[in-house]
């Protein structure tokens, strides 16, 4: 199968967010009964049906690249791990609602994803935090995803929800709650699904519907590229 | 008036040092989670802080720092609160986490960690029967019992680290094992490794469009009705979903394969990693050290031979050997920690890790105890009792001569198969 026609978007965060039962839920529609350590990455595939309901719907393979590991991995872990980052296509940042430091740790993880360019221990930014403009440039779509939504008590829910809303802002995304043992949260017509859905087509339109001549670009290139992009009808 | 004074310095001490676990235990361990159970770091900071007490007071016994009447207060008191510690709390709490972890046991997770714990303590009870540690004058609960026991646990494990110790450092350190990796080998095996996954990708594909189908053609025979109908839906499923598992058992052997050549790749890396290391200054210091250090051990490893051979107790530095190496093996041992911890094992293993510390501790002293000069033994002797010590020594040499030379073998076997699968590349 020609790799042209390759929609692929990264899932990354903590280890033990809960991203390999994610992306089984996403694909499979069915809870995954024995989560383990992902070791390397693991791929599944999606089928998606592009601006479903409309006369221009098409069916797409969203290839989901689950990459294992932990950001205080060895260096060597990460220079390998490095190698899965090529030509990106979105980006879904999976946190655990419980853990307020896999929430932290997202902006490293979206830094080392798309700071691809340059070598993987080196970072862009001067001094290792986050710069909100770099987001807003950014042109990969991200997605925020956060799990363990159920385990989560009614009176710090609203907490919770407005840490991931700061954080959504940041990055310029969507956010998704949910809870990767119950596949109710993405039910048709449920918002959260509508999200997904909107999160899909923007990243197949980005792909194959602008005058990009590369398909991912990091934050080395923002200067090169011109971001004005075609749209076909 | 003194007593008082020394109490003071004395438990200042003990603060500082369980401050000091504290922030070690945050800024190190737990660096990557959310501490949700507190009592697993109180009860780390303590292990911790009374180790080190034990330490401190070793030294003030050489000093002469302190009234002697205060140190033996102190000595038996920091003795007692390290026992209960090593053998009731910190047993208990690692039941009780490891407990939690199981889905099945939730509901009733007090009563299987009392279980655990009382597994625990009839194997403890055991583990000093073999041994001839105690001279029969003792009864059972005495304090001596309780040692012994935590004395040949904590002798054993560092028995054991010292001598993978004292084979994996020179391993590590020399450049003259390290096998010749150039960026293309590296590359190669990326692209292997990306052709891999491309292949797992389109046979995923394949099952997930079959199933699509079978599913919409599942719905269409679902509107026909009769014999006929019934009979044509079994049989297209089923070569359907004969199809599917050959395909998904495909699918199984790439991911496998597609895991193997990611570690591959790694080692490959850290390999590479280390060669630019070892052309620094630093890494050729190192290097140097570990061609020292390798002769170093070499010559314990044949004292450890020569003692049991002629039944000999070692009368030079057990502790130093000991120390030296398993000090400068500890570093190593919290990247192992690190590797295999994750957000729910985390508290067991900062549990074991506390476990394993106290009586390295406990150990070191017993261990220690023989090489001081006859002037300071008296206040360890008289405080731990009448313990066989000898047996001691003799127990840490045979354990590190077995470690050693099963690390030796393990080492040559891996550093073996490595070049064979370069080859096969």
């Amino acid at each position: 199968m020609a790799s042209l026609d390759r929609v692929k978007v990264l899932v990354l965060g903590d280890s033990g967010v809960g991203k390999s039962s994610l992306v089984h839920l996403l694909c499979q529609n069915q809870v995954l009964g024995n989560p383990s350590w992902t070791v390397g990455c693991s791929v599944d595939v999606r089928v998606q049906d592009y601006k479903e309901g409309t006369p221009e719907e098409k069916t797409y393979y969203i290839e989901l690249w689950d990459v294992g590991g932990s950001l205080g991995s060895a260096s060597s872990i990460k220079s390998t791990r490095a190698v899965f980052y090529n030509s990106v296509n979105g980006i879904m940042l999976v946190h655990d609602l419980t853990n307020k430091k896999s929430s932290q740790n997202l902006y490293r993880w979206s830094l080392e994803a798309l700071s691809k360019d340059s070598s993987p221990t080196r970072v862009i930014v001067s001094n290792g935090d986050y710069d909100r403009e770099q987001f807003a440039e950014n042109s990969v779509p991200l997605l925020l995803i956060g799990t363990k939504f159920d385990q989560i008590a009614e009176t710090k829910r609203t907490e919770v929800l407005t840490r991931t809303a700061f954080l959504s802002e940041d990055f310029n995304a969507e956010e998704i709650n949910l809870d990767c043992t119950n596949p109710r949260y993405l039910a048709a017509g449920t918002s959260n699904a509508v999200k997904l859905s909107r999160f899909f087509d923007k990243v197949i339109e980005k792909r194959y519907f602008t005058r990009d001549p590369s398909p991912m670009i990091g934050f080395a290139d923002r200067k090169r590229f011109n971001f004005k992009s075609l749209h076909y009808d | 008036m003194s007593f008082l004074v020394d109490s003071i310095i004395m438990f200042t001490s003990q603060v500082l040092f369980f401050g000091f676990g504290w922030l070690f235990f945050m800024r190190q361990l737990f660096k990557d989670y959310e501490v949700r159970q507190y009592i697993v770091q109180v009860v780390f900071s303590i292990t911790f802080a009374f180790s080190c007490t034990m330490f401190e007071l070793i030294i003030f016994e050489i000093l002469g720092a302190l009234s002697s009447n205060s140190r033996y207060f102190h000595w038996k008191l920091n003795l007692y609160v390290i026992l209960l510690v090593l053998i009731f709390v910190v047993p208990f709490y690692i039941g009780y986490f490891v407990v939690s972890n199981i889905r099945l046991l939730q509901r009733q997770k007090l009563l299987f960690a009392c279980m655990v714990w009382f597994t625990f303590m009839y194997f403890f009870w055991k583990l000093g029967d073999p041994f001839p540690i105690l001279s029969p004058k003792h009864g059972i609960l005495s304090i001596e019992q309780l040692i012994s026991r935590v004395g040949v646990i904590g002798v054993t494990l560092m028995a054991l680290l010292s001598g993978f110790g004292a084979v994996n450092c020179p391993y590590t350190y020399m450049s003259y094992f390290l096998r010749n990796v150039t960026d293309s080998d590296i590359l190669a095996l990326e692209r292997r490794l990306l052709q891999t996954m491309d292949m797992i990708v389109s046979k995923k594909k394949r099952i997930a469009m079959t199933r699509r189908q079978m599913y919409q053609r599942g719905e269409d025979q679902n509107k026909q009705t009769g014999l006929w109908g019934m009979i044509k839906s079994v049989t297209s499923t089923q070569t359907g979903s004969e199809n599917l598992s050959l395909i998904q058992q495909e699918v199984d052997a790439l991911e496998e394969l597609s895991r193997q050549l990611f570690l591959e790749t790694v080692e490959l890396q850290a390999t590479k990693e280390r060669i630019e290391y070892s052309k620094t200054f630093q890494g050729k210091y190192f290097n140097f050290l570990g061609y020292f250090f390798s002769i170093y051990c070499v010559w314990k490893i044949f004292m450890a031979t020569i003692n049991i051979v002629f039944d000999r107790v070692g009368k030079t530095d057990p502790v130093t050997r000991g120390i030296e190496i398993t000090v400068n093996y500890l570093g190593i041992q919290f990247d192992f920690f690190y590797a295999i911890s994750s957000n729910k094992s985390s508290n067991v293993i900062v549990l074991v890790l506390a476990q394993i510390m106290g009586m390295y501790f406990v150990s070191s002293v017993l261990l220690m105890r023989m090489s001081m000069p006859l002037e300071y033994r008296s206040i360890v002797t008289e405080v731990l009792g009448e313990l066989q010590f000898n047996f001691y020594h003799r127990w840490f040499d045979v354990i590190f001569l077995v470690s050693a030379l099963s690390s030796i073998l393990f080492l040559y076997l891996a550093h073996k198969q490595a070049p064979e699968k370069q080859m096969a590349l």
